[in-house]
């Protein structure tokens, strides 16, 4: 076997408040495609941005060897030069730019400022070929599906002598015709000696182009195994990436007294959603899933698997184009078109983005708490500060929203607080069903607590809750029921009891047989 | 520091406490602590106030003399009008251009109607604001439901208004009008009562104005008490409202010694409250700043955008075409050239007044202050017989400053 082409030795990177890599280690055979497998938010990307320059050197700590060479990259630039490309998830092609134009971005062929036509698109067209694309080169990025901008990408990568082929989820955005066509590709350079770290949660396609695999968990490299040993199962390397403890804490639920109704209070129905600029791909594909009152249903899934797709197009057709389905509520159907539609329902959505999708972070607590309910403290159109006022405040109690006063400026509050009015502006909405997609992102132990509390509460008065997460400990935690999903499909659904961590990242990670 | 010191005063200061036992430097420093702490709020006034002191020495006291103070509010009535529309478009995140365009528009309408065709006052008044409502309609059509930006619609609504104006009046400049919509632009409050040297039903206005601002004001601290809220200690409020009935009699007498009120500033006291009111209060209004806050999150809220965005477009053009009656009414004449430069004076009031690029921060009072900063510099000006030519120039690194300061204050106050 080759000697190692890239060595990483114990990198630390720590941002304000959250260290996101505390011990990785990791070893690339020279020529070999070598995958790394985690959870969201384990620190596989940061890693690459590290590898890559994006994080200097002198922001991490730990040594990176490439060709025997310590590396210190000062910036991208740094780390291409020595033939090291990333291609990130977002591409980052020039839309109205030719292929030629983006393949040679910042790295024009030209003499004195002015650029040399000729050489550009004969060069162009020469990588084109080794990537397997026909298209000439004067073609605009616009007009080339994803599928293509990606082979593109890796044309622009060739251009700059890549040795070392960095791909982050590289087939997450794309069909399967053109994920297969990727795959070969990457098999393709592996032959020109090409070395490639292929970023997936995949299993199959792991298994498919891989050597080895390094498995990371909450920022620490836990192991490296050898794919084309017998030894490495699918099952195996779920092990390794889930083998966190369930140390969480969660508060103890109490059960919904009320009487349970014969029909779920919602219920989607062979839901189907298209992209919406790339209208050949079913982000969500044929899902149905239900929930009852007093319930929380969880919805597990790993990047790219359709879960904040769902809920934000039965929430108003807030994403992409509608392509079939019916939503039930209470057994009847309904419209949820528009926004206000949904709400008048008695449908909340409370999203994972806060910040740009939850918030007007330039306004204070009491008037974001009220925006989505304004009717409920105006008269004839004129808003009663008076009650308004009672009502944030009120909520501040309650949930514990750390505010000097109700005027403040959400923008000023920390995660957990901003979260928590979020949560309150929806809660004051008076649903019957709230989709809570990522409620505990990016906020601390103690918050997240508190906000499990909340969750709890709110099954008790008779809600029924939607529960999507990341974090599998805490579905375990809290739900009675895990929808599982995979690339737009459901692949699963655990009653709490028969629920493991392995059992939903095995669902998790099924790309295309269906289970139901 | 120092800062701090003052900073903790207003806080540890019992508010129950009697006004006569507190020693002017205390006063002094809850003063300055409070205006540190609402930099924001109450620069722009005191800017304001600068500029009219500056002034007042300057011209040696012509620039307050009652007379002019009257024309003040007469030059600047229909710039402020506009400013009041295009906070609201500035909030919502957009812009207009087409204002000043629109405003000539109309007033060759307004002369076409009453001049050409004799059509009584009331009626093309009322005709007229119809027509800039339908106007500004138009323009919320196609930036809220085509989605064509607002910068390009009401860039070309510039070009055209402007254009039509001119084939409406043929290049001739079209007047006079009728006696009562002259009065909209020149017009006094007529005079009632016995003669006591002063405009009588202007101090009347001016007494029941003074009742009203501070009775509202009582009644506001008296609800933040109830909520056990900061408030104001009681001797710097009681100073509050002695600033506030100062400034309120000051003008008051300003104008009841020449001829009165004009009729347009009553005007404009209707539409400051009433805008004001409607931005504070009304769900309309939340909704204006909540869609140029964070547009995604009005829309996942079920704020309906699109409405709300054809909304501040339609009112815009009817207090364009208000604003377009005005100047019409104050020269006595259409013609081809008026409003020229009117959508910039009133986007740059609106930015003196504390508006942000991006939208969702604002309020009316803000872009008449604004409004206000610019007239007196412009009044102030002419009276220096400084030239046009500087006169830009002033404006435009006033305009720099007011924002400048904005902008390093908000560094400041976010680092």
């Amino acid at each position: 076997m080759a000697g190692p082409v890239l060595e990483m030795r114990s990198i630390v990177k720590t941002f304000p408040g959250v260290k996101a890599l505390s011990d990785v280690t990791l070893t690339v055979r020279q020529g070999e495609v070598h995958a790394i497998c985690g959870e969201n938010g384990a620190g596989k990307s940061t890693l690459m941005k590290v590898l890559s320059g994006v994080h200097p050197h002198g922001t991490y700590e730990g040594d990176i060897l490439f060709e025997g060479e310590v590396c210190e990259f000062k910036d991208i630039r740094a780390s291409e030069q020595r033939g090291i490309v990333i291609i990130h998830q977002e591409l980052a092609l020039v839309p109205f730019l030719s292929i030629a134009e983006n393949i040679f971005l910042g790295n024009e062929h030209a003499s004195g400022g002015f650029i040399n036509w000729h050489e550009t698109l004969k060069h162009a067209t020469e990588l084109l070929r080794r990537v397997g694309l026909t298209d000439h080169p004067e073609t605009r990025i616009t007009d080339i599906g994803v599928g293509k901008q990606q082979l593109v990408e890796i044309a622009k990568a060739l251009s700059k002598k890549v040795k070392l082929l960095i791909l982050d989820e590289p087939t997450a955005a794309l069909n399967d015709e053109d994920s297969g066509k990727l795959l070969d590709l990457i098999l393709e350079l592996k032959k020109q000696g090409i070395t490639s770290i292929i970023i997936s949660h995949k299993l199959n396609e792991i298994r498919r182009v891989a050597d080895s695999v390094t498995i990371i968990r909450d920022g620490k490299s836990i192991e490296t195994l050898d794919v084309k040993a017998p030894e490495t199962t699918e099952d195996r390397i779920i092990t390794g990436m889930v083998g966190r403890d369930l140390d969480h804490r969660f508060p103890e639920r109490t059960p919904f007294e009320g009487e349970v109704d014969a029909a779920p209070a919602l219920e989607i129905r062979n839901w189907t959603v298209h992209h919406p600029i790339d209208q050949s791909r079913k982000v969500v594909d044929d899902v149905s899933i239900d929930v009852r009152r007093g319930e929380i249903v969880g919805i597990a899934g790993l990047m790219g698997a359709g879960r904040t797709e769902l809920a934000m197009s039965v929430f108003g057709r807030t994403y992409g184009r509608h392509a079939g389905g019916t939503v039930l509520k209470d057994g009847k159907e309904i419209r949820t078109k528009t926004v206000a539609e949904a709400v008048q329902h008695g449908i909340a959505y409370v999203t994972e983005d806060r910040k740009h999708y939850g918030l007007n972070l330039i306004d204070n607590v009491n008037r974001n708490i009220s925006l989505a309910s304004l009717d409920k403290v105006a008269r004839r159109g004129v808003v009663d500060e008076h009650e308004e006022r009672q009502v944030a405040e009120r909520f501040r109690k309650s949930m514990n929203i750390k505010a000097p006063t109700v005027f403040e400026p959400v923008g000023k509050l920390s995660g957990g607080n901003q979260q928590k009015v979020v949560l309150s502006k929806w809660i004051f909405a008076g649903p019957d069903v709230l989709i809570l997609d990522e409620p505990t992102r990016g906020i601390d132990v103690g918050a997240k607590y508190e906000i499990y509390t909340v969750i709890d509460q709110l099954a008790a008065e008779g809600k029924a809750v939607v529960f999507i997460s990341s974090e599998l400990p805490e579905l375990l935690g809290m739900c009675d029921r895990i929808y599982t999903m995979a690339a737009g499909r459901l692949t699963g659904e655990v009653p709490r009891a028969e629920a493991t961590q392995e059992v939903l990242m095995r669902q998790m990670t099924k790309d295309k047989e269906v289970t139901r | 520091m120092s800062t701090d010191v003052t900073d903790k005063v207003p806080a540890s200061a019992p508010p129950g406490k009697s006004g006569g036992s507190a020693s002017g430097e205390n006063l002094l420093q809850l003063i300055l602590g409070g205006l540190r702490r609402n930099m924001r709020q109450y620069g722009m006034l005191i800017a304001l106030g600068l500029i009219v002191v500056l002034f007042q020495v300057w011209t040696g006291g012509d620039l307050l003399l009652p007379r002019n103070v009257s024309n003040l509010v007469l030059q600047n009535s229909y710039i402020l009008i506009l400013a009041i529309g295009m906070m609201l478009v500035i909030i919502a995140g957009h812009i207009d251009l087409s204002v000043g365009s629109l405003t000539a528009f109309v007033g060759a309408f307004a002369a076409v109607l009453t001049v050409q065709h004799g059509v009584a006052w009331p009626v093309a008044l009322v005709l007229c604001l119809v027509v800039g409502a339908v106007a500004g309609s138009l323009q919320g059509f196609l930036i809220a439901y085509l989605g064509i930006p607002s910068f390009i619609v009401t860039l070309a609504g510039m070009l055209l208004f402007r254009g039509l104006t001119e084939i409406f009046l043929q290049g001739q400049t079209l007047g006079p009008f009728p006696n009562g919509l002259q009065k909209l632009g020149n017009g006094f409050l007529p005079e009632v009562g016995p003669n006591t040297n002063y405009h009588n039903l202007t101090l009347l206005l001016g007494f029941v104005l003074l009742a009203f601002v501070v009775g509202q004001e009582v009644r506001a601290r008296k609800r933040e008490q109830d909520f056990s809220l900061d408030v104001l200690p009681r001797n710097a409020f009681l100073l509050k409202l002695v600033a506030i009935a100062a400034a309120v009699l000051a003008v008051t007498m300003l104008l009841a010694s020449y001829q009165g009120a004009p009729i347009i500033l009553i005007v404009l006291g209707v539409l400051v409250v009433g805008y004001g009111y409607v931005m504070r209060n009304a769900v309309f209004g939340r909704h204006i700043y909540a869609i140029g806050g964070n547009l995604p999150a009005a829309k996942l809220s079920g704020v309906k955008d699109k409405k709300v965005t054809f909304y501040v477009f339609l009112n815009m053009g009817v207090l364009a075409a208000l604003a377009g009656l005005v100047v019409a009414a104050r020269l006595n004449a259409a013609s081809p050239k008026a409003g020229l430069n009117f959508e910039l004076e009133a986007i740059a009031s609106s930015f003196i007044g504390g508006a942000s690029m991006s939208g969702g921060v604002g309020t009316v009072l803000g872009a008449i202050i604004g409004g206000l900063v610019l007239g007196v510099l412009n009044n102030g000006m002419n009276l220096l017989s400084v030239g046009t030519d500087w006169q830009q120039v002033i404006k435009g690194l006033a305009l720099l400053a007011a924002v400048g300061f904005d902008v390093w204050n908000k560094r400041k106050s976010g680092s």
